[in-house]
């Protein structure tokens, strides 16, 4: 037996809580006799157990303890004097209270700009009023032998079978994305997109229409809802009920005007179509229209009944899965349910409709601001800490007129949490400035957020103050609480308060750890990035304008922009490779007649003869397309070495490979050059087969103009007024190559921008901070350096001996900090692209270098005024 | 303030109390009234008791020393106050009063 046995803890720690203090000491004793008691006859847990019970049982009402009102009369009596004394200490401490208040205020606006995300994004589509019942349709694909995709859209076959087989759902909804057409209202002619919706629309999701009945607006085929705004686009008022708009040969009836979208939507439209347009306009043409596999635009969406259940409706789908895939071969489809609220801040879908973030990424953000804000916390209790000489007289005062250790903790807490909305104040307006900035930080951003203020995110500021003002406050309440007021009055250099130094250096070296990874992160960062947008992408892409076509034949105005002089060369074609879009096709390749030969996805650009010149892609072998065939009608092929590689054509030898036969979509076309590798994806991933077919005109592709470096300017004027006499309805859409692919990367050159903020916030608070904490150790030390002037000291060597510390801190940070960064990148970040740029030295110990010259100029500043001091003038002063 | 009439358990915990003299602490009193009775005595009841009857004024209370069987917290001590030994005298009183009338009473009979 080496210890007695002991009650458990918390029971104790109930009672005393809960007990009056005047009955608490024997009841407390009255148990634990019992308790030994029953340790004896029962064994330890059985008189654990005991314990407790008898603990909850004594919660009488003779036993609680009373609330006083006169008790609450002194907290808040109190509450005004700790108000006085706090505000007294800010303004007596000036500069300390303006590292800490604006410490605290730099990092909870960006706190405040990430509570106003989460909050946004967790009030997408919340004014639907079945919000809680709404779900939609997901879709599993499985290809044999290929990934699995996760989709967002689902068959209308799932659809109808849901009408059928399923019990429990109310509604349900099919809406079909990709209309697109040119609506003839009398003489004028306006580009709209649309979205096919059927009947139940309305019954599922809350759009409110302002004219037209929603049970019956899109029962017809060709009716259409308009949005107020395309109304008023269209006809210039909202009254617009029973008009019609043509498009192409076919005629709509409007059927309604709905309200425009809010903007915490994932469903965007501006304008609706029946879905039995769809039906009547593809429906009965297309073959697959309506087929299980068909799962590609279609999406579907259902309300529960009241008292509805999703597992019986999965289990449903599950069967219904099961009987439509016995006619699939090789594939399978399966579907599932995903609540309406999981949609904007859910898993990653494909063909998803509208915004979305992972939970994982506001997780990253949040953590980013977490830390930024820990460590304007640190500066506080660092500072409240070294600061404690100061203050301990105050706390002995207060405790001998017979203030608790709670009451000076609560003190300490008040007083922090106070800074902390004096913070608050300042944060909220820097938060403003902020927001502008991030919504101006990316086209898209304002798409996707408001950033309103609205009740529930004001109260998570005020809680968000509240609890950063608790957290950086604990550490100092703690060390208050617990000075002996005996010992503190009689001789408050005899307080070791440098006994807490080791837990203020853990707290120094953490704040410039984090400075430092910031930085060099961003560095980092910012150097991929840049090796990104010059990467060699095995074709140039300088000064070639790329303009989108609308479905018109460009022959025209092709003429047209050939005659300007600042245009060298024009070619077609159906995509821009390199940005990130990718088509592809089943391309099968026999190497003689009897073999079963090899099919393989091959992505495809479809292109004239004059963009392999324009784009300098460099042949292997063979020539570019001789042959001008009409559309459909091509035999010619040109691909590049990934291909040969795939199929394994002339083993692999360019010259080899000419006049190999591939059959692309039922069409035999001959390899008649090879192309050297190029990026056809993103530099993210590994270069892949492409092959280049060949067709004279694209109407939905792209013009790829070269254009003359010289007079860019009115260069483009003339292919503006050129694209006007070719095209009055459509805006012309013209982008420079090289800003197209800086586009593509735009997700990075955010990332940058938000770590380099970051970065800079984290080493404007640990300068800060280590400021203090200099000016604090100097004064502190500054009869100390005027007796060694005395005897005989050097500045340099004064000096020295001030830095020594800081410096081996900061070493320590440096030490710490870099490798992290540097395996950071390396194992972590950068393992998922195939093309990466070396990390470079100079990156990860740049930004080092600076964060470090900075806090060394700052303590060197400060020692060399206390080392320049006049002992004579310190010495004689006390 | 409640009035002093004596409840039955009240009397018999009034009782222990002076059997105990100075060693009446809440333990003891219920080990005590367990000897007595036969029946086991709660803590809580017995506690609860202690509490109202100090309430009533017939009984007092004042901590003892401390010592190490009980962890190091004191023991409460009951006595009994005048108050009490009135209201256990009026109580004994009573009964004996109503005893005297009831005419041939004995428990032999009742056999």
């Amino acid at each position: 037996m080496n210890k007695d046995p002991q009650p458990p803890q918390w029971a104790t720690a109930f009672l005393r809580w809960y007990c009056r203090p005047r009955l608490l000491e024997d009841l407390e004793g009255d148990l634990y006799e019992y308790f030994i008691r029953n340790v004896g006859r029962k064994g330890l847990r059985r008189a654990r157990l005991t314990y407790w019970l008898d603990v909850i049982k004594f919660l009488r009402p003779y036993t609680i303890r009373k609330i006083e009102p006169l008790t609450f009369l002194t907290y808040f009596m109190m509450l005004g004097s700790y108000f006085r004394t706090s505000r007294r200490n800010l303004v007596r401490n000036k500069l300390f209270s303006f590292i800490n208040v604006v410490g605290l205020a730099v990092s909870m606006s960006v706190g405040l700009l990430v509570i106003a995300i989460v909050n946004d994004l967790r009030s997408y589509d919340d004014f639907h009023e079945k919000r809680d019942r709404i779900y939609r349709v997901i879709t599993h694909h499985q290809n044999d032998g290929n990934a699995s995709t996760d989709l967002a859209s689902t068959s209308i076959r799932t659809a109808q079978r849901l009408a059928r087989d399923v019990p429990g759902v109310e509604n349900f909804t099919i809406l079909r994305n990709g209309f697109s057409g040119d609506a003839k209202v009398g003489q004028h002619t306006f580009p709209l997109e649309g979205t096919w919706a059927d009947q139940s629309f309305f019954k599922v999701f809350t759009f409110p229409l302002v004219e037209g009945d929603p049970l019956t607006a899109l029962k017809e085929p060709y009716s259409l809802v308009l949005t107020e705004k395309t109304a008023k686009r269209l006809f210039g008022n909202t009254h617009v009920l029973g008009k019609t708009v043509r498009f192409d040969t076919l005629d709509y009836q409007i059927t309604g005007v709905a309200r425009d979208v809010r903007h915490l939507s994932h469903i965007h439209f501006d304008a609706l179509l029946s879905f039995a347009s769809a039906d009547a306009t593809m429906g009965k043409k297309q073959d697959g229209f309506y087929n299980w596999d068909n799962v590609w635009s279609n999406y579907t969406y259902m309300t529960l009944s009241k008292n509805g259940s999703t597992a019986a409706i999965q289990r449903a789908l599950n069967q219904i899965s099961a009987e439509e895939n016995k006619a699939l071969l090789h594939r399978k489809v399966t579907l599932s349910l995903q609540p309406l609220k999981d949609i904007a801040l859910g898993r990653k879908l494909s063909n998803n409709m509208g915004p979305r973030m992972e939970p994982i990424t506001l997780w990253i953000l949040g953590g980013l601001a977490f830390v930024i804000i820990l460590s304007a916390c640190f500066n506080y209790t660092n500072l409240s800490v070294a600061r404690s000489l100061r203050r301990s007289r105050e706390v002995g005062v207060r405790k001998i007129i017979g203030a608790h250790r709670s009451h000076v903790l609560g003190q300490f807490m008040i007083e922090a949490v106070m800074i902390a909305f004096l913070a608050l104040l300042f944060s909220f307006g820097l938060y403003l400035l902020l927001r502008r900035e991030f919504l101006a930080l990316d086209p898209h951003i304002p798409e996707i957020f408001k950033l309103d203020l609205s009740v529930p995110s004001v109260l998570s500021f005020i809680a968000l103050a509240i609890i950063t003002g608790l957290v950086a406050g604990f550490l100092p309440a703690v060390f208050f609480s617990k000075i002996n007021a005996l010992s503190a009055m009689k001789d408050a250099s005899g307080l070791r308060i440098f006994k807490h130094i080791g837990l203020r250096r853990v707290l120094i070296v953490a704040q410039y750890t984090l400075s430092l990874v910031f930085i060099a992160t961003t560095l980092v960062g910012y150097s991929q990035y840049k090796g990104f947008l010059n990467f060699d992408l095995g074709f140039t892409t300088e000064n070639i304008l790329n303009i989108k076509l609308n479905g018109a034949d460009a022959a025209i105005l092709k003429k047209e922009l050939s005659e300007i002089p600042g245009v060298t060369r024009i070619s077609h074609s159906s995509m821009v490779p390199s940005v990130g879009s990718m088509y592809g096709f089943d391309v099968k390749y026999r190497p003689s007649n009897t073999s079963p030969g090899d099919s393989a996805l091959i992505w495809v650009n479809t292109v004239d003869e004059n963009y392999l010149p324009i784009h300098q892609h460099k042949l292997m072998s063979g020539s570019n397309f001789k042959l001008r065939p009409e559309k459909g009608k091509e035999s010619e092929l040109i691909v590049n070495q990934q291909v040969l590689k795939r199929f394994n054509i002339g083993g692999r030898d360019p010259q080899k490979a000419l006049g190999h036969v591939l059959s692309v979509d039922g069409q035999d076309l001959t390899i008649v050059g090879v192309m050297k590798d190029f990026h056809y994806g993103t530099v993210e991933n590994k270069i892949e087969p492409v092959m280049f077919r060949y067709s004279q005109s694209e109407p939905w592709g792209y013009l790829n103009l070269k254009i003359a470096p010289t007079d860019l300017e009115s260069t483009m004027g003339k292919i503006e007024a050129a694209w006007k006499r070719f095209d009055k309805v459509h805006p012309l859409k013209a982008n420079f190559y090289d800003d197209q692919i800086e586009d593509a990367y735009s997700q990075f050159s955010m990332m940058v921008k938000v770590i380099g903020f970051l970065a800079f916030l984290a080493i404007c608070i640990a300068t800060l901070g280590l400021f203090g904490m200099v000016v604090f150790t100097t004064e502190t030390k500054l009869k100390e350096i005027s007796i060694r002037k005395v005897l005989g000291a050097s500045e340099p060597g004064l000096m020295y001996l001030l830095c020594r510390g800081f410096i081996t801190l900061l070493a320590v940070a440096a030490l710490i900090a870099l490798p992290a960064t540097y395996l950071l990148f390396d194992k972590v970040l950068l393992t998922r692209f195939a093309y990466r740029q070396p990390i470079g030295i100079p990156e990860m110990l740049g930004g080092a270098l600076i964060v470090m010259l900075l806090a060394l100029v700052m303590i060197g500043s400060q020692t060399a005024r206390a080392a320049r001091s006049n002992p004579a003038k310190i010495l004689k002063s006390e | 303030m409640k009035g002093t009439n004596l409840g039955e358990f009240e009397e018999l915990v009034l009782l222990t109390i002076a059997a105990l003299s100075t060693e009446a602490y809440s333990v003891a009193i219920c080990d005590e009234l367990e000897r007595y009775t036969g029946r086991s005595a709660k803590l809580g009841v017995v506690h609860a008791v202690l509490n109202r009857l100090e309430e009533k004024g017939l009984a007092k209370s004042h901590l003892g020393d401390a010592s190490a069987t009980r962890g190091g917290k004191r023991k409460r001590f009951y006595e009994v106050t005048h108050a009490g030994k009135v209201a256990l005298m009026r109580a004994k009183e009573l009964r004996e009063a109503i005893w005297r009338n009831i005419p041939g009473f004995n428990l032999e009979g009742s056999i």
